[in-house]
């Protein structure tokens, strides 16, 4: 009982940062229909400025803000100066250009960070909350980060569903001529999607990286996993993925508790290929595939 | 004709894609509150040159003015805020949004937002307008636009269209596929908007019967060159031209 509890804890604390990783990925994808495989270490490169911040004696809020800050702007300038000038060639090629900035940010961040691990300070406790005589495997910190993704994907949720500015982000990523054509400045409302994407990837970096250590590849296997995530609820779905990534976070955790933790990597795997064999479209497709 | 300028006048215009050239020195006017029909068989350069028109392709030569002001260039996301708007051919409907959602977004290409839940503002008043004139919308208002029929997404795409207040509008094909009994109820009630707000439109059609039925003038194109500028009725009448290039 006791090791049913802790398990489901910390696959949900786990989950919810998959989930907003994957959200990421999803804002890119349903706004300019590409994976962006550079989500990983862009995220690192994000959280080791934050590193950077708190090390130089800001309080760990100030490093989360500068790891934000230096997200929006990342995601901005990489839209602008690498994927645009691609676009509306072969798919492919951006994809192609994700994968190689994955290559030159590890690097860069080696250069410049070092290719060492690091430890990154946690912003409450990473004891386990004591509930009655027992402690779980809930810390302050896993309360923190849950809270937090939630609160990001509300302010999201409001973005798109009730202001005019996410009106305008949708039907830009829906139908760009069409939405040219009612006055919507698609250019700047895709640089925007892939800034909030970036925002988004680097708090879950920072949520990772909080109480345990950073290093540049310290993302890697989350790109995975929130790819897998992603994949699960469907790509087109923002929903779809918070649902792949609690789904994922809560079986990677079973498997580790009750398997072995060395089989988490093949278990994502294998989500995955079950995913792409039983219903490609994700958990939530309601269309069959569609050609775009 | 009096002396104010025309809603849009075209000098000269050309236009293609890579070697072939789809527009040839296309040149006419459209007047003001009038409907001037742009007939033609396929690919007689129609859509081409609407999508000239309101900058989504680029002019190789050639001036158009709207209202006497040039838009020579002027890019696709601005000519809704210069009171142009353009219905693309095959609805037109961004389908994953919500039919008020379309509607919003419609109202939103003049700079001015439209908040659904605040009653009384001027945004407010356009939707319950779009509204009245489409009751089959109003029914309609939270579903996703994807699940509307032809003839709703139609109506869809001319309620998203009037969002804007344009002064001149552009319809591409709007009878592609619809029942004859839809096309005329549109028909109509373009003819109704044009007579009551003095907007003018610019109307492509394959459907020349039709288009005539209601247009003032009707300008004919033939591989991407005008080879008629009459007024309507005197080409409904003109045989050897309806022979030759209307097909009725």
């Amino acid at each position: 009982m006791q090791q049913l509890l802790n398990t489901s804890l910390v696959g949900l604390t786990l989950g919810f940062v998959y989930a907003a990783f994957a959200l990421a990925l999803v804002l890119v994808w349903r706004s300019t229909r590409v994976v962006n495989f550079a989500q990983a270490p862009m995220a690192m490169v994000t959280t080791f400025v934050a590193l950077v911040v708190i090390e130089g004696g800001a309080s760990w809020w100030l490093g989360l803000a500068a790891a934000l800050a230096s997200g929006l702007v990342l995601g901005a300038v990489l839209e602008r100066a690498v994927v645009r000038p691609v676009q509306g060639g072969s798919q492919i090629n951006a994809v192609i250009l994700t994968l190689g900035l994955f290559i030159v940010l590890h690097a860069l961040a080696a250069v410049v960070f070092g290719n060492r691990y690091r430890s990154f300070p946690a912003p409450f406790g990473i004891r386990g909350l004591e509930v009655g005589d027992r402690t779980v495997a809930l810390t302050p910190t896993g309360v923190f980060t849950i809270v937090a993704v939630l609160v990001v994907m509300a302010l999201l949720v409001a973005l798109f569903r009730f202001t005019d500015l996410g009106l305008r982000m949708r039907a830009a990523a829906f139908n760009r001529e069409v939405a040219r054509l009612l006055g919507v400045r698609v250019g700047r409302m895709l640089t925007l999607g892939w800034a909030l994407a970036s925002l988004v990837g680097s708090l879950a970096g920072v949520l990772i990286a909080s109480g345990s250590l950073v290093h540049p590849g310290f993302m890697d296997s989350v790109v995975v996993f929130g790819f897998v995530a992603a994949v699960l609820g469907g790509l087109d779905s923002p929903v779809g993925s918070v649902v792949g990534g609690l789904v994922l976070g809560l079986s990677l955790s079973f498997v580790s508790g009750y398997v072995g933790s060395q089989l988490v990597p093949l278990a994502a795997l294998l989500i995955l290929v079950l995913v792409l064999l039983v219903r490609p479209g994700g958990l939530f497709s309601t269309t069959t595939a569609r050609q775009v | 004709m009096s002396a104010a300028p025309a809603a849009l006048a075209v000098r000269g215009l050309s236009a293609g894609y890579g070697p072939v050239t789809a527009l040839h020195e296309v040149t006419f006017s459209a007047g003001r509150g009038r409907i001037t029909a742009v007939l033609g068989a396929n690919g007689a350069g129609k859509t081409t040159l609407l999508r000239t028109l309101s900058g989504l392709h680029r002019a190789r030569a050639g001036s158009v003015e709207l209202h006497g002001r040039a838009v020579t260039g002027v890019p696709a996301e601005q000519m809704a805020g210069l009171g142009m708007a353009h219905v693309p051919e095959g609805r037109g409907v961004i389908t994953e949004l919500s039919v008020e959602e379309n509607l919003r977004l419609g109202a939103l290409g003049r700079g001015r937002g439209v908040r659904a839940d605040k009653a009384g503002g001027r945004g407010a008043n356009d939707l319950d307008r779009a509204y009245a004139l489409f009751p089959v919308l109003a029914d309609r208002r939270r579903a996703a636009a994807g699940t509307l029929s032809g003839g709703e997404r139609q109506m869809l795409v001319l309620a998203r269209a009037l969002m804007a207040r344009p002064q001149l509008l552009l319809l591409d094909e709007p009878s592609l596929g619809l029942a004859p009994r839809i096309v005329a109820q549109i028909f109509a009630l373009v003819r109704d908007l044009v007579r009551e707000e003095g907007l003018s439109v610019l109307l492509v059609e394959q459907n020349a019967r039709s288009a005539l039925s209601v247009a003032d003038r009707g300008v004919v194109l033939d591989l991407g060159r005008v080879v008629a500028d009459e007024d309507a009725d005197v080409l409904a009448r003109d045989d050897q031209l309806r022979h030759a290039y209307l097909g009725f």
